[in-house]
């Protein structure tokens, strides 16, 4: 039995503590600090809390992975023009004070979402976009979502939702009625809108002064 | 502004004083004899000898022949090392069979989710029901599968087989690593589930709900038990770099992966620098050392020739860990994140260029004047042209997370050819040809037709060559028209389209290789073609009577 005064020698001892002191070094810088610095980072009061059917409509987002296409988080003017796409002023960490999971993204395959309620407020868009992309932006690569809807022989019901699909789209005798899932993801997606200004006036002043 | 610099300072300080401790720990001897580490992985009197049990034996006596010409007489293993080695390698078979042969799986599954992912980027209207065929969920099972099922479980089994090799001794406590393996499997299969049904936790990386992150983070911890339990029965006296990488990932993993997923903790951007720490750190401090600990156990082996620098290695090692795990924030360049941690991020990934050039080194060095040996080595050609592609990733990562060449290529496909280059590129197919190297050693069967393996090599070669060339292209482009202007958006969506289509081709490629290469795996399992039984062995079958000091542990 050689092994027991050999059993941790120093080989093992350095590497055990060095990796995870290194890892402990990264995990503060990374995870620690933005936790310590963020937690107490106050909502900005033009910032209103999801309703919760907005919630709702955010779960459909994630569960059908909007965000591995659209990123949630406009650069400033000074990095690329995500501002004159009409996609909003550079977020700031305030303006995801009720996003949890954060769905920042790392994709644009698609445009940048944080503002779409402002740049496209119709329901009815949002709605027929969803089914058939195609039938409002030529080209796009977008996924269709039939199965957010019902196509149904016939006339819809009392309560029930009608998309207006373009005439070139419709078909005679059908009616496409959307289900509450995309119902409550166009909620989401309408509920879309930093356009408030990022700092409160004061702290604003006080930015502008010191620059 | 105080504060920022006040971090970016003690990162500095810190940083060029764990450097000099490391130089000087290095001249001073801490990490060993160098020469006499580099050799522990050949038994004495072994240097010089080939070994490549995928080669057939023609293609051994070129390899050799390759190596040293005429094989000295007097190099070749004492009998009893041999059946050492024999003792070491059959204590793992099981638990090494069991995984790769759920990573084989895996990797099929994972090929034709991402076929799938790549082709509905062009065909936005094909198959778009069921709900959990749509793009937003096939391609993140792609990315788990491909992640947590083929990447993490061929690497552990790889990993699993080389500690005995590494440590001169039996696997200890191999049943730790099944049961940990089995919990591991089970908790991609539900993890998927979870994707496909729409329960995914939302988090690129981190999509399988945290009942199931419990399965991972138990059985990523009790995979490495077998690990700790060997290492208290080593039979060297030093630990050669690859069990440095081995043990110091199947610390990292756990521990990543339980604060990634802790519920309730982690909120909007905060969460957002956890889940880039996190994301990179996978590729980092997972996949890589198992990756690199391959390489540098494979390359010299096969080649019968120690690494080039056994103490260069260390400091790869050392840095490697310290700057890697620190790049995640350059993931959220131009995001509402605070400035000090993407700069300290750029910077690190920029420093990043040491352990990089560390391993080049090594690697490239002991194999410069003996590429005549990849013609004659399976094992060799899929590892090289592994630790080459790692080399490129990782430079081209490193210019990746600097502002300007982010501000491009941030949000395109650009990026995703990237990752590609890494995980593929570099780790699978350093995982492909250990793969090759160890099942013979497994199953006690040569590799029944050695034509398919140079078919596999080729046609994933071409079809991954096709896929980065083309995405690449196709996502800088992409961003060139993002940033301009004047150019409408969907510009930048339609030219990309051509691109995308070419990498579906070079995809349906790389599926065809692995279809080739999971039918030769289980064509071996079930033991088909011609038996060469014995070929593949270091020496004659094991005799009954142990023989060799301490074998009997």
């Amino acid at each position: 039995m050689n092994g027991v005064k050999s059993i941790w020698q120093m080989d093992e001892l350095r590497l055990v503590i060095g990796a995870m002191v290194i890892l402990g070094g990264a995990t503060a810088l990374l995870v620690a600090m933005p936790y310590v610095l963020l937690k107490d980072v106050p909502p900005p009061p033009g910032l209103k809390p999801y309703t919760r059917e907005q919630l709702a409509g955010r779960q459909v987002y994630i569960a059908n992975g909007c965000v591995y296409c659209h990123s949630q988080q406009p650069r400033d003017i000074s990095q690329a023009p995500d501002a004159q796409r009409g996609w909003g002023r550079a977020s700031v960490a305030g303006d995801y004070a009720y996003d949890t999971p954060h769905l920042l993204g790392t994709m644009r395959t698609g445009p940048d979402l944080l503002n779409i309620g402002v740049r496209q407020p119709s329901r009815d868009w949002h709605l027929g976009h969803l089914y058939q992309p195609r039938a409002y932006s030529p080209g796009s690569i977008m996924p269709a979502y039939p199965f957010l809807f019902e196509v149904r022989k016939g006339a819809a019901r009392e309560g029930e939702t009608v998309v207006t699909l373009p005439p070139q789209y419709a078909r005679a005798g059908e009616v496409i009625i959307a289900r509450q899932e995309a119902l409550a993801l166009v909620s989401y997606l309408l509920s879309l809108d930093r356009t408030y200004p990022a700092l409160p006036p004061a702290a604003a002043n006080a930015a502008r002064a010191t620059r | 502004m105080d504060f920022t610099v006040g971090v970016l300072l003690a990162t500095f300080i810190l940083s060029i004083a764990a450097l000099f401790i490391f130089i000087w720990s290095m001249s001073s001897g801490l990490f060993g004899d160098g020469s006499a580490a580099a050799t522990q992985i050949f038994a004495p009197n072994e240097l010089g000898a080939v070994e490549d049990p995928a080669a057939t034996a023609k293609q051994l006596g070129g390899l050799q022949q390759a190596m040293s010409g005429e094989r000295p007489d007097e190099v070749g293993m004492a009998p009893a090392d041999e059946l050492a080695r024999d003792r070491a390698d059959q204590s793992s078979s099981l638990v090494v069979g069991v995984c790769l042969t759920l990573a084989v799986i895996w990797l099929v599954l994972a090929s034709f989710a991402g076929l799938i992912s790549s082709i509905k980027l062009h065909a936005p209207d094909w198959w778009v029901e069921p709900a959990w065929m749509t793009f937003g969920r096939i391609r993140p099972i792609h990315l788990n599968i491909v992640a947590y099922g083929w990447c993490s479980i061929a690497g552990i089994g790889v990993a699993l087989w080389l500690v005995p090799r590494l440590l001169m001794t039996e696997l200890v406590g191999a049943r730790y690593a099944l049961m940990g393996g089995a919990l591991w499997s089970i908790g991609v299969f539900a993890g998927v589930i979870a994707i496909a049904t729409g329960h995914s936790d939302g988090l690129e990386w981190l999509e399988f709900p945290w009942q199931v992150d419990i399965l991972l983070v138990v059985g990523g911890a009790m995979v490495g038990m077998p690990l700790w339990l060997t290492l208290m029965k080593r039979r060297v006296k030093h630990l050669y770099v690859s069990v440095w990488y081995i043990a110091a990932a199947l610390l990292w993993f756990p521990v990543l992966y339980l604060i990634a997923n802790i519920p309730g903790l982690h909120f909007g951007v905060q969460q957002a620098t956890m889940n880039w720490w996190f994301g990179h750190n996978v590729l980092g401090l997972w996949f890589t050392p198992i990756g690199l600990a391959a390489a540098y156990y494979f390359i010299p082996k096969v080649l019968g020739k120690p690494i080039h620098s056994y103490n260069l290695s260390l400091l790869g090692f050392w840095s490697l860990a310290f700057f890697y795990s620190q790049v995640g924030g350059h993931h959220l360049i131009g995001g509402p994140v605070p400035s000090w941690l993407i700069t300290i991020s750029i910077v690190q990934s920029m420093m990043m260029l040491i352990p990089v050039f560390a391993v080049a080194v090594n690697q490239h060095m002991t194999v410069l004047g003996n590429f005549r040996a990849l013609r004659y080595s399976p094992t060799l050609r899929f590892i090289v042209l592994g630790a080459m592609l790692y080399t490129a990733a990782s430079v081209q990562g490193s210019l990746q997370a600097l502002r300007s060449v982010n501000t491009l290529t941030h949000f395109t496909h650009y990026t995703v050819a990237h990752a590609h280059l890494g995980l593929y590129g570099f780790f699978s197919m350093v995982m492909f040809g250990a793969i090759y190297f160890i099942m013979p050693r497994v199953m006690d069967w040569e590799w029944p037709y050695p034509r398919l393996i140079a078919l596999h090599f080729w046609l994933v070669l071409v079809g991954f060559a096709i896929y980065f060339i083309s995405l690449s292209i196709g996502g800088w482009f992409q961003g060139l028209a993002m940033l301009d202007p004047a150019r409408p958006f969907m510009q930048s969506v339609l030219l990309t389209v051509p691109y995308l289509e070419a990498r579906s081709i070079g995809g349906a490629l790389m599926t065809l290789g692995h279809l080739v290469f999971a039918g030769h795996f289980f064509a071996m399992g079930w033991k088909f073609g011609p038996s060469r039984l014995g070929a593949a062995l270091l020496g004659s079958p094991a005799p009954a009577k142990p023989i060799g000091v301490g074998a009997s542990a």
